[in-house]
């Protein structure tokens, strides 16, 4: 039946993600080169006081204009799909 | 969600607290820079101060001031002033977006390298664009809630 | 095999949001299987960056004494996570706008109704 071979597939998959865990590095030792350098540039070169708020809309800002325009899409979705009609 | 909203004491209550949370969604958006905080996050807290309005007076009396196509001019000057502060960026500097504000007098003090007091007139184009975002976030998010509730009006059990 | 605890629980979590996407037929439980999946992807960025006994990198009011560079959490991870969490709800506004128009038209919530009443 269509269950057992969904219920086969899902173990399969959750086995593989189960040993993906011993290829990461351990857990509070990450390898930080770049972070290393915005933490020290990072007053210097944009002026703000938060590192993060930094990186989103400074170092990075060509992925917030993306995930904006990702926003701005899917509400023109939901606005395209309430409309109402006119009877004619 | 019923249609007239709900009781009298909850609607005097929502009345006295939307302004508060209006505020202190103003505040988490225009200190970005400074506090932990930004655009996002207080884009989702203003959201939620228009959708317990929304739910407080039922949708057909929201819909008259705020309705979906207020929003979307909203939405649409916030977009608009990220793209042209980009683009200003792109004249000045040659660069997309680049920091064209430090060292200017609008936003552009530096603070002293560690630990120090946060300083709010610094920071470059973080704070204009913190306040962009923010406008979208929230014109766009109350808008998506406002057109859900208007379309299962007439369908209680 | 304890100091990586936060992976195995990220494996848990999506795990349970893959059986729930699998093995449920009403369509509102499917856009929480979802959503679940999404929390646990999210939670995985934000683990990648953390470091021992490490403070929030934000220079307002911090203490004296903790070393500039290393005693911090790495902030690139986290701004991830915020593009993520909010490409989740564009994602769910979606769907269940979706499934208001469903509901609207076939009148039953259940996937396998759904193919039946085409004829």
């Amino acid at each position: 039946m269509r269950k057992i071979l969904a219920f086969v597939f899902f173990i399969i998959f959750c086995g593989f993600l189960f040993i993906s865990v011993y290829e990461l590095h351990t857990f509070g030792d990450p390898p930080s080169d770049m972070d290393d350098y915005i933490i020290n540039n990072a007053q210097n070169q944009t002026g703000a006081n938060n590192a993060v708020t930094s990186v989103v809309f400074d170092y990075r800002g060509y992925d917030t204009l993306g995930e904006a325009t990702v926003l701005f899409t899917a509400i023109a979705g939901v606005m395209i799909l309430f409309r109402k009609r006119r009877e004619p | 969600m019923t249609d007239e909203g709900l009781s009298l004491i909850v609607q005097n209550i929502v009345s006295l607290l939307f302004p508060l949370a209006l505020i202190f969604s103003f505040y988490i958006i225009l200190f970005g820079h400074v506090t932990p905080g930004g655009g996002f996050q207080g884009g989702a807290v203003g959201a939620s101060a228009v959708v317990m309005l929304i739910v407080a007076f039922g949708a057909k009396k929201i819909h008259g001031n705020m309705s979906h196509e207020n929003m979307s001019i909203f939405e649409s000057t916030g977009a608009l002033i990220f793209i042209l502060t980009g683009l200003i960026g792109l004249i000045v500097a040659s660069t997309f977006l680049s920091n064209f504000l430090v060292d200017t007098p609008l936003f552009g003090e530096i603070p002293a390298w560690g630990s120090n007091p946060g300083i709010l007139n610094s920071g470059g184009i973080l704070p204009v664009l913190n306040i962009a975002v923010g406008m979208k976030v929230i014109a766009g998010l109350s808008a998506v809630v406002l057109l859900m509730a208007l379309a299962m009006e007439g369908k209680k059990k | 095999m304890i100091y990586n605890l936060p992976f195995y629980a990220v494996i848990i979590i999506i795990a349970i949001g893959l059986y729930i996407i699998a093995f449920k037929r009403n369509l509102i439980k499917i856009a929480m299987g979802i959503t679940i999946i999404q929390s646990g992807v999210n939670l995985f960025l934000i683990t990648l960056g953390y470091r021992k006994d490490g403070l929030a990198p934000i220079f307002t009011h911090l203490p004296k004494d903790t070393p500039i560079p290393n005693g911090m959490v790495l902030p690139v991870p986290q701004a991830l996570t915020l593009t993520s969490i909010v490409i989740g709800v564009a994602v769910l506004a979606l769907i269940l706008s979706f499934i208001i128009v469903l509901f609207r038209e076939y009148g039953t919530l259940d996937t396998y109704k759904m193919r039946r009443l085409k004829e």
